[in-house]
């Protein structure tokens, strides 16, 4: 009953832009990240039990299990410790931030550079027909990108060159096919939305099965 | 008589020389300071209610300067004044020369407001004159969305209507989609393999559909692990997606008849934090070597991260996402991919259920009228450039107007 009036409620509101519908989405923002905030100490506990429990029981990887903790208590205590001015720089909040989180999340970002390129040389094998196509697309894409693909087209008139060819694979074929995933994509979006409203898919809230 | 009539027009146009003279000496002495470049006012500057909003806009449009429609250059630009309430004028917008209109979307509707435009030159402002007061008002319904509200009816009634035929007994086709044709076998697999099942939902909250449409089919998949008896394993980013997690898998093992195989450690919130939680997915893979992977719901830059650790692993892989930037990398990585719509369809496909189905047929009615608009588009889009035909250019503006979301 609740996600169905919710959810009529902010289809309504699209249409009627008159108060109070046109407050509607953002009070019920407000009223979300009032239970996110909530929610986050329960996760948050959570994952110090789990972590508790495997350093107390020995249990296998433990060791993981104590970095989290310690990190956790550290974080916490410097936060907390400086007051409402923790983020400001110098503190030693922001030295941590600065010089442990970035680097370590900045870590894990760059090994999507070596996956990038264990995935294409699987993507770009010329298994089948479409894969061949895929292949040559994306050769013609990658070298019309990069300024030695009109090097090597230089003679050639202007529009026919290889970078005109990567514009034109990438504002055409690949527009429309991704329009139409979007267009797909947005209708199931109402398909689904249209389930939970009206109570048939209930699986979400552990229910209708 | 004639020398009367002479002298009276010699004198009359002596007049009217001595009453121009002074205003044209000015005009020359001021023109001839060669720093000062006048130019002339914008003309017909109107503010206008803006139609079917929240009562914020203000609608202005002007004839440009006749300078600047001599595109000699000596209009730089416009500024844009606003008077609050009979107050100081305030420069709201600095616009580029050629404009002829602007939309104030800073209106409050218990004010009043007036606007002028000053048209600029290098070391001169033509001030326009002013507006006659205007304040805002907010409409009760929204006009310029009736097309895209009737498509919504339309596509929206479908949905209903096909619901109700599969109540009735209607026998509906779906065709069928190979990543979940696949999913008894890939916990079967996990199953012989003794391994654990990783559920992966994505890094967003509750408030995605994305997130939603992989809860619910995490609902289905807990089903068949309950069945065969199986561990599943489902870290989460945030912590309402961890309890709503927990409450489906739990529901699942309960429908399922083993309500005490379900314990709240299969669900495990790690980080809001991206990278941090692609850190600890990651280690929980490669220690825990998973048989099978499913990554469904809203993913970003670590959807490869996350599929290619898992292809490392040997893991079979179904993924699915409705964002198009992040499918390419899924398809590269995984066994099978759901493709947008298959990621919102696949608890409906699983379900097998009638009335689930039905929705989906819904969906095709909104498939045939896009496909419809789209040809006609495409053909009224052809013939006005190739043939310059206005009727043509007329349809395409229609078309657009008709799907716009403003």
């Amino acid at each position: 009953m609740i996600t169905a009036i919710v959810g009529i409620t902010f289809v309504v509101s699209y249409f009627i832009p008159h108060f109070p519908f046109n407050r509607m989405d953002a009070w019920f923002a407000d009223w979300f990240s009032i239970i996110q905030a909530c929610a986050i100490v329960l996760g948050a506990l959570n994952l110090l039990k789990l972590s508790a429990q495997k350093v107390i029981g020995k249990k296998k990887d433990w060791g993981y299990a104590l970095v989290i903790i310690l990190s956790f208590a550290l974080i916490t205590i410097v936060g907390l410790s400086e007051g409402s001015d923790y983020r400001d720089p110098g503190t030693g909040f922001d030295w941590l931030y600065v010089n442990m989180f970035i680097p370590l999340s900045a870590t894990m970002f760059s090994i999507l550079a070596f996956f990038v390129a264990s995935a294409s040389y699987r993507a770009f094998r010329a298994r089948n027909f479409e894969a061949t196509l895929l292949l040559i697309a994306a050769f013609f894409v990658m070298i019309g990108r990069v300024p030695v693909g009109d090097v090597i087209t230089g003679f050639m008139p202007e529009g026919w060159r290889l970078s005109d060819l990567a514009n034109w694979i990438m504002d055409y074929p690949q527009t429309a096919g991704q329009r139409a995933i979007m267009i797909g994509i947005g209708l199931g979006v109402v398909s689904t939305s249209l389930r939970v409203i009206l109570g048939i898919e209930r699986a979400h809230i552990g229910s209708g099965e | 008589m004639k020398f009367q009539i002479f002298v009276t027009l010699l004198a009359l146009s002596l007049s009217v020389s001595a009453q121009d003279t002074p205003a044209d000496t000015n005009l020359i002495d001021t023109a001839s300071d060669t720093s000062l470049v006048i130019v002339a006012p914008v003309t017909s500057l109107i503010a206008i209610d803006h139609n079917y909003d929240k009562g914020e806009i203000i609608d202005l449009r002007w004839v440009p300067s006749i300078d600047d429609q001599l595109l000699d250059g000596k209009v730089l630009g416009y500024n844009v004044y606003r008077i609050v309430n009979n107050g100081e004028p305030d420069l709201i917008a600095e616009l580029p020369p050629s404009t002829t209109s602007f939309q104030d979307q800073d209106c409050h509707l218990d004010s009043v407001y007036s606007y002028y435009v000053a048209a600029l030159s290098e070391s001169f402002e033509a001030n326009s004159n002013r507006t006659a007061p205007i304040s805002t008002e907010r409409e009760w319904l929204n006009f310029d969305r009736k097309w895209l509200f009737l498509i919504a009816l339309i596509v929206g009634g479908s949905v209903i209507l096909f619901i109700t035929a599969a109540r009735r007994g209607t026998k509906l086709f779906v065709r069928k989609i190979a990543g979940l044709e696949a999913v008894d076998d890939a916990v079967g697999r996990a199953t012989e393999m003794g391994r654990p099942i990783l559920f992966i939902p994505g890094i967003r909250d509750m408030d995605d559909v994305q997130t939603l449409a992989g809860l619910t089919i995490l609902g289905r998949i807990s089903r068949v692990i309950a069945d065969y008896d199986t561990r599943i394993f489902m870290p989460t980013s945030r912590s309402l997606v961890m309890t709503a997690g927990r409450e489906t898998i739990k529901a699942a093992y309960t429908a399922a008849g083993r309500p005490d195989k379900y314990s709240d450690d299969m669900v495990t919130y790690y980080t809001d934090e991206q990278f941090g939680y692609v850190a600890a997915v990651d280690g929980v893979m490669v220690r825990e070597k998973p048989a099978t992977v499913f990554l469904l719901g809203a993913f970003f830059a670590e959807s490869l991260i996350l599929a290619e650790t898992g292809n490392y692993i040997g893991a079979i892989q179904i993924a699915g996402t409705a964002r198009p930037a992040q499918l390419p990398f899924f398809i590269a990585a995984c066994d099978f991919t759901l493709i947008g719509e298959e990621l919102f369809a696949a608890s409906a496909y699983l379900s097998g259920e009638p009335m689930q189905l039905g929705s989906l047929k819904g969906q095709d009615v909104g498939k045939a009228i896009a496909m419809v608009v789209i040809v006609a588009g495409v053909i009224a889009a052809t013939i006005g450039e190739a043939w310059d035909v206005p009727f043509m250019h007329d349809v395409v503006g229609w078309l657009s107007g008709v799907f716009s979301t403003r």
